[in-house]
């Protein structure tokens, strides 16, 4: 990413931690994430606690009258967010592997357009520390 | 220090916005700037002219329309979050064909990439939330 004299470029993080479903903070997080794709910044997701099902597969809100926002979370490559950290402890908690949520790549432009996983299963230890290195932590 | 502020609750369900506004007060009574205060999710709700609590109470969207008022601090509503929950300024009013509208003065109604702004100038970003 390019960081010239005028152009500041922050860490920024977005931390899920609840349910997809029930409370509206999963999907006006998302749209936070899709905005701020539009502005150069350093942009890392993380998904923790209850957060960690809004990844998972086979989503069905059919019987909720709800939208089902899950398939938006594939295009999050096409927005160059490609740093995408998922804590072990809350998937373990709940049952879930990392078999139970979508892939999510993105396509490298400094290695020929590769194919490339934007999931990084980390501890809870690991992920304090990738959160001290962040400038602005948003929490939902 | 410059300050940004990120509020996610509406008022009195939760402490949220109680916090945010005594923190945002006392910002600007040691000397420091808030570079502006974002409403995001039911945080929108703090914005309404339309709150009549009892009068034994403080009554939380006027505290914040006086600190716009006396300090001049820049009061945003998420156009998005605002607009799905029926907090509307005259001109959404306007656009959206309805017959009126409810922002509190000292409030304005902008969109998402004005807290992402606030991220990027603020050397602090303060979240107050659940």
């Amino acid at each position: 990413m390019d960081n010239d004299d005028d152009q500041v470029v922050k860490k920024f993080m977005y931390m899920n931690r609840k349910a997809p479903y029930g409370t509206i903070y999963a999907l006006e997080s998302l749209e936070v994430v899709l905005i701020a794709a539009a502005f150069d910044q350093d942009v890392s997701l993380v998904f923790a606690d209850d957060g960690v099902y809004q990844l998972t597969n086979s989503q069905s809100t059919d019987d909720i009258g709800m939208k089902n926002f899950s398939p938006t979370y594939s295009a999050l490559g096409d927005y160059d967010i490609k740093k995408i950290y998922i804590e072990k402890e809350s998937l373990d908690e709940r049952g879930l592997t990392l078999e139970d949520l979508q892939a999510l790549t993105y396509e490298d432009e400094d290695d020929d357009w590769a194919e490339k996983d934007s999931i990084h299963l980390v501890s809870r230890e690991e992920l304090a520390e990738v959160i001290d290195q962040q400038d602005v932590v948003f929490s939902f | 220090m410059k300050y940004g502020i990120l509020v996610n609750e509406g008022p009195y369900t939760h402490q949220a916005s109680d916090s945010a506004y005594k923190f945002t007060k006392a910002a600007i009574d040691k000397g420091h700037e808030v570079f502006r205060v974002f409403f995001y999710h039911d945080g929108v709700n703090n914005g309404t002219s339309l709150a009549v609590p009892p009068q034994d109470d403080r009554h939380i969207p006027d505290q914040w329309s006086a600190l716009a008022k006396d300090h001049g601090v820049d009061l945003v509503l998420c156009v998005a979050a605002a607009q799905r929950r029926g907090i509307l300024d005259e001109d959404e009013a306007k656009r959206n064909g309805k017959t009126s509208h409810n922002v509190i003065e000292g409030f304005r109604i902008s969109g998402l990439g004005q807290l992402i702004e606030a991220g990027i100038q603020a050397d602090r970003l303060v979240v107050f939330g659940d």
